[in-house]
């Protein structure tokens, strides 16, 4: 279909990025300019080739598109690429949203500017790279390498315990990745080959499929992340720069949903099926154990990553419902958590900036001195808060209904969370932007730049726009979708249909 | 047509929002540095920095004059000048609703009259995933036209009101941006048809709602009762929401066409909930009540209404009397096909609007702050018109939604002319004597009053007898305690209607300094209550057929509401001294209110201190707050805290990470201490070691 490699070119472009912030050195004011411009234009370049990928995208079509594949490592490891409609949303999100992470931190990052941007610029790389990844090695190693320029982001750039946060970031999720790199090998035993299209069509006996599935649901749980392993996600986003929370909330979390989405429902359906009720229990525990969390929470990092925890819970309960609004909510949702979460942490960025902290008490009565701010951020709570209208409600909707039919209980409980998301959102937003402006420290504070608007204001749009129109996501990712829940209950339904045989 | 009374509101929101927000934007510069002091200089470097002056000088008095004891005050007193182009959106906001309004009448008369069903137009697709297909769409039938008509009126009429009343406010634009959008919402609301739009409007007007009790951000008391109201009724939007889910479980559809035509067959079908067997249809209809009881304030989540008067007063005319608050009422009735086949469902509504009735009445009795009167009525009217709904005489429900959407809004925005002529005085003790300086007003208040006691001849009497009569009449399991609590309720409503009359307008002058002041208000506030006043009158007897006739709601509503087959013809049979009890009541309470406050004014006092308990039970509205305080809130922050320091804290990252490092920090530490360097421990341990070998290769050798 094309002619050109494009899915490497959207992969690879940012390292080629980073090489050449790399060939230019220098300390200096004029180096660090020079980063920051290479690294923006080499993200606008890099999405504006991505938007290539959604014109020429068939979603009619539930097979992988763009499709590139040579030899790489002895027999059956091989460089295989290519986007589906469960991926292509992912990949667009990451390339959308980097160069909002590199405008925001186009002041707030005053030191190693340019190791700074290469870190982000190569985290691109493994990022697109994961989405699109069609061989299990290939998969591994950029989901894997992705660890390393976040750990630096966290440890380098971040707050006074970012050395803690780090470790405890990294050591959490290289725990299950270890697992899951034996999974792997047992995969590659049981199939003879680590491609991923011919592993979704290779049936894989029950005692492998319950070990292998719980073997990725090490890594994707702790990636998502679930309960009880969540405890890194606060510490990490408290630590992390304003930009490296952005990356990590928005896509660094979707790895594990659509790990969920890409191995585990596929590969190990029946596993999958088996599991589900654990699934939906730690999701609805999730959602309620977070959504309490959140409400006592005195930093407002803290707040939006515990609430991010409990919006997961919704994915992962919708992912294994099974069904195709749980499924496509799923997806929804996650792309919608990219926006809305991303947007969210912007926000604390732009206070932090101003005022150096991140203390929910030290603010208040913001609204008096910035309008703009206080429209923009109440657009977001809204949206976390899942107000029809706004991109948060379709997810959560499609969901919460993709399960009722299958688990029941679950949606009960789970509901309670549109109860308490209202609590935590209106309780933070009023100690911050309502109120009178009584703080001295806070008498001059300023409304929003035009630079922070540019990185704020098309989000707004994006966040109302697919809250009533969602139809683009949810069309791109529809036939992908369908035929993954097809299969999904094809399978289950055979070994029930044999289970009665007996 | 349709297209336009929907739509244009929702341009004069984006108007005034736009205005609102480059005004305020001009206002504030931009900038991402903030001058760094030291801490201790702070107001004297706050000062010195440019034109702030001003804005410091403000945000420093705010807290003393917005100082607040639970009553609210409409001051708006704020030193701060009017925002650019104020008119400007006041007067596009108003004219884009009056266009509305008088679109809606020909609607109304199009629909209800002429016959000419305009049917569902489709604008385009929202929400499509397999067998869940989602538009919006506008839906036009009768009931959605008494809805249009309701909204836009009291809107249009509220927004006149509101150029006066709002006319020292700095922030009018927002205001009237947030008005307009709450209309928007409202008709979203009631043009819906399917119920995910339903909701979409549902939670559009709370979002609304939030904001106009919230507008004056700056007061403490405002956001409390903010964030109460989005809170209660998100509570009833989870059971409005698992009520979505479940008719889609068992219709595969949220359309209402679809699911009123398989609705039929849904009987008998069970929900298995938590291992209880439920009746699907019952359980369904249930949990969308729940929504119903949020949003229009009904008995256990009423508690956001009387808080919800932090807001300006016309917001409470607009959404706290005469629309949002009745979406609860209107659903019902919208669903009618459900609830007519789940009478256990309707037993409940019945159960819950006539309790609401009594529950509210009584408290309404000792309330010295005049709109939360108000308040406490609205919540008891709207109690009754459940009553009606439970009753499956939809068409009745809605004749009182009618008429009362003209008699509180007028009472309200009456009560808004008080408390301007007052100078943002609230508490009627505090009041008196006003009937000379104010005559307008009081003659106005005087006929909202009428009409909510149900005099003969005005609008309520039509309304709340035939709700009282379909209660008699009814075969719900509750029809028996419904008319008697109904009937109680209304020599109750008379008492505290007349007792706010008196207290207001009649008597001495309790405050010299406000008497003296006192003044009519502006001609921008006198016209819509005037128009009210008419309506609070011509809304009643005109429409008696439309709405409560046998043959004319067949004609009129059609298939808009499935009504109870036989519950009109049944009305018709009611004993004739059992019709009239509640006119006795009615006039029972304005004897007693007239013996308590005009003739005998020491009584209520004595009363009060004779029975301490009673009244103290009745002035803190049954003690809800501290109940709901003390096994709601408390125990979720203390849960949040508990699950945060100990179960995330302790137990995770205890056992987890936390507890991990450190078990290997210890164990690296003790294998330190291991190597001592002697040559005698190492050639022991070896040892040890051979021997455990020797030993296991023997035993396990043994068994081969």
């Amino acid at each position: 279909m094309t002619t050109w490699p494009i899915l490497s070119v959207v992969t690879f472009l940012p390292l080629v990025g980073a090489l050449l912030i790399y060939l230019v050195p220098g300390e200096d004011e004029a180096a660090r300019r020079n980063a920051r411009w290479i690294a923006l234009w080499t993200t606008l370049i890099t999405f504006a080739i991505s938007v290539i990928l959604v014109l020429r995208f068939d979603p009619a079509q539930s097979d992988f598109q763009f499709v590139e594949k040579a030899s790489w490592l002895a027999s059956g490891i091989t460089y295989h690429m290519g986007v589906d409609g469960i991926s292509l949303p992912f990949v667009i999100l990451t390339t959308a949203l980097l160069p909002f992470c590199i405008i925001a931190s186009w002041k707030s990052v005053t030191v190693r500017v340019r190791e700074y941007m290469m870190a982000f610029l190569i985290l691109e790389t493994l990022m697109v790279g994961t989405f699109s990844a069609l061989d299990l090695v290939l998969f591994y190693l950029f989901f894997e390498g992705g660890l390393i320029p976040m750990f630096l982001i966290i440890g380098v750039w971040g707050g006074p315990r970012r050395v803690y946060a780090s470790f405890k970031f990294f050591l959490y999720t290289l725990l299950g990745s270890v697992l899951m790199l034996l999974a792997i090998m047992a995969l590659y035993w049981n199939g003879g080959t680590t491609d991923i299209p011919t592993l979704m069509h290779t049936a894989v006996p029950r005692s492998l499929q319950t070990w292998a599935w719980l073997a990725f649901f090490a890594s994707f749980a702790v990636k998502m992340p679930m309960w009880p392993v969540h405890t890194w996600l606060p510490d990490a986003h408290v630590e992390a720069p304003t930009a490296g929370s952005v990356i990590l909330a928005a896509i660094l979390l979707k790895m594990g949903g659509y790990g969920f989405l890409r191995f585990s429902l596929p590969m190990f359906p029946l596993a999958s099926h088996d599991f589900a009720p654990l699934i939906w229990t730690l999701s609805a525990i999730a959602i309620i154990y977070t959504s309490l969390v959140a409400l006592m929470q005195e930093d407002m990092k803290k707040l939006i990553a515990y609430s991010s925890v409990a919006h997961m819970g919704f994915v992962t309960m919708g992912i294994f419902a099974g069904t195709m609004q749980g499924v496509a909510g799923g997806v929804f949702q996650m792309i919608s958590h990219g926006i809305v979460s991303g947007a969210l942490f912007l926000c604390v960025g732009i206070v932090y900036d101003r005022m150096h902290t991140r203390e929910i008490a030290a603010y208040g009565g913001l609204v008096n001195r910035m309008p703009l701010y206080a429209f923009v951020f109440m657009v977001f709570t809204m949206a976390n808060v899942g107000l029809p209208g706004t991109s948060g409600f379709i997810g959560e909707f499609m969901t919460l209904l993709g399960t009722f039919k299958v688990s029941t209980p679950t949606t009960f409980f789970a509901t309670f969370g549109v109860i308490f998301s209202a609590c935590y959102a209106l309780w933070l937003y009023r100690k911050v932007v309502f109120g009178a402006l009584v703080k001295p420290s806070l008498m001059t504070i300023k409304d929003l730049t035009a630079r922070e608007c540019l990185t704020l204001f098309p989000l707004v749009a994006l966040t109302i726009l697919f809250g009533v129109y969602p139809k683009p996501v949810l069309d791109m990712s529809a036939a992908s979708v369908q035929q993954l829940v097809s299969n999904y209950n094809t399978a289950v339904s055979a070994v029930k249909a044999a289970a009665l045989l007996q | 047509m349709i297209q336009a009374i929907v739509f244009l509101p929702l341009l004069g929101a984006i108007l005034a929002g736009l205005i609102a927000l480059f005004g305020a934007h001009a206002r504030n510069p931009s900038g991402d540095t903030v001058e760094h002091h030291d801490d201790g200089h702070h107001h004297g470097t706050a000062a010195h920095v440019g034109g702030d002056a001003a804005l410091v000088h403000v945000a420093h008095d705010e807290p003393l004059a917005h100082d607040d004891h639970g009553h609210g005050h409409d001051d708006h007193h704020v030193a701060e000048p009017p925002a650019a182009g104020s008119r400007g959106a006041e007067l596009i906001t108003t004219a884009l609703l009056f266009v509305a309004a008088a679109l809606s009448w020909a609607t109304l008369i199009n629909v209800g009259f002429l016959h000419h069903d305009a049917g569902v137009l489709e604008l385009f697709p929202w929400i499509n995933s397999g067998e869940l297909q989602v538009s919006w769409a506008l839906r036009v039938d009768t009931l959605t036209a008494v809805m249009l008509v309701v909204v836009t009126t009291v809107s249009s009429l509220v927004h006149l009101y509101s150029i006066g009343y709002m006319d020292e406010d700095p922030n009018r634009p927002r205001f009237f941006g947030y008005l307009s959008l709450f209309t928007f919402a409202m008709l979203m609301l009631v043009t819906a048809n399917n119920l995910v739009q339903l909701f979409f409007g549902w939670e559009g007007v709370g979002l609304a709602s939030y904001l106009l009790i919230g507008f004056w951000y700056q007061r403490p008391s405002a956001n409390a009762a903010a964030i109460k109201a989005f809170v209660v009724n998100r509570v009833g939007d989870f059971g409005f929401a698992l009520g979505i889910f479940a008719v889609f479980w068992l219709t595969n559809s949220t359309d209402f066409e679809t699911i009123f035509h398989a609705a039929p067959s849904l009987t008998g079908k069970t929900i298995n909930l938590l291992g209880w067997h439920a009746d699907a249809l019952t359980l369904t209809c249930l949990l969308l009540f729940m929504g119903a009881m949020g949003k229009s304030a009904q008995f256990l989540l009423h508690t956001w209404l009387p808080d919800a008067m932090e807001g300006p007063t016309p917001v409470s005319a607009l959404i706290h009397a005469a629309t949002m608050v009745t979406a609860g009422v209107f659903m019902v009735a919208r669903l009618s096909p459900l609830f007519e086949l789940a009478p256990n469902a309707q037993a409940v509504v019945m159960f819950v609007g006539a309790t609401t009735a009594f529950f509210a009445a009584t408290v309404g009795l000792v309330q010295n702050d005049i709109k939360r009167i108000v308040a406490y009525s609205t919540c008891s009217q709207l109690g009754y018109m459940f009553v009606a709904m439970g009753a499956g005489a939809y068409s009745v429900g809605m004749f009182h939604l009618f008429t009362h959407a003209f008699f509180k809004a007028l009472l309200f925005l009456g009560s808004g002319s008080v408390i301007y002529a007052m100078h943002h005085e609230q508490d009627i003790r505090n009041m008196g004597g006003l009937w000379r300086k104010i005559p307008y007003t009081f003659a106005v208040m005087c006929v909202g009053t009428m009409a909510l006691t149900g005099v003969p001849g005005f609008a309520g009497f039509f309304s709340k007898d035939a709700i009282i009569e379909s209660a008699y009449a009814s075969h719900n399991t509750f029809a028996t305690y419904a008319y008697f609590l109904t009937v109680v309720a209304a020599g109750l409503t008379s008492f505290y209607s007349w007792r706010l009359i008196w207290k207001t307008f009649f008597g001495t002058p309790h405050d010299q300094h406000h008497y003296e002041a006192a003044h009519e208000s502006p001609i921008w506030m006198l016209i819509p209550i005037g128009v009210l006043a008419a309506g609070s009158i011509l809304a009643g007897f005109p429409f008696k057929e439309l709405f409560v006739g046998e043959h004319g709601v067949e004609e009129f509503f059609r298939e808009s509401v499935k009504m109870n087959p036989h519950i009109l013809a049944d009305m018709e049979h009611m004993p004739f001294w059992l019709g009239q009890l509640p006119l006795f009541m009615m006039i029972g309470g304005f004897a007693i209110s007239y013996f308590f406050y005009i003739s005998r004014p020491d009584i209520p006092e004595e009363l009060a201190s004779q029975q301490p308990l009673l009244y103290n039970f009745l002035l803190n509205k049954w003690y809800f707050d501290e109940l709901y305080d003390v096994i709601f809130v408390r125990p979720a922050k203390w849960l949040g805290r508990f699950l945060w320091k100990k179960g995330d804290g302790f137990v995770i990252d205890g056992f987890g990470p936390d507890g991990v490092s450190a078990r290997v920090l210890d164990i690296t530490r003790n294998v330190v201490k291991i190597q001592t360097g002697y040559l005698y421990h190492y050639a022991f341990a070896m040892l040890i070691g051979v021997a455990g070998l020797i030993t296991w290769f023997m035993f396990m050798g043994g068994q081969q």
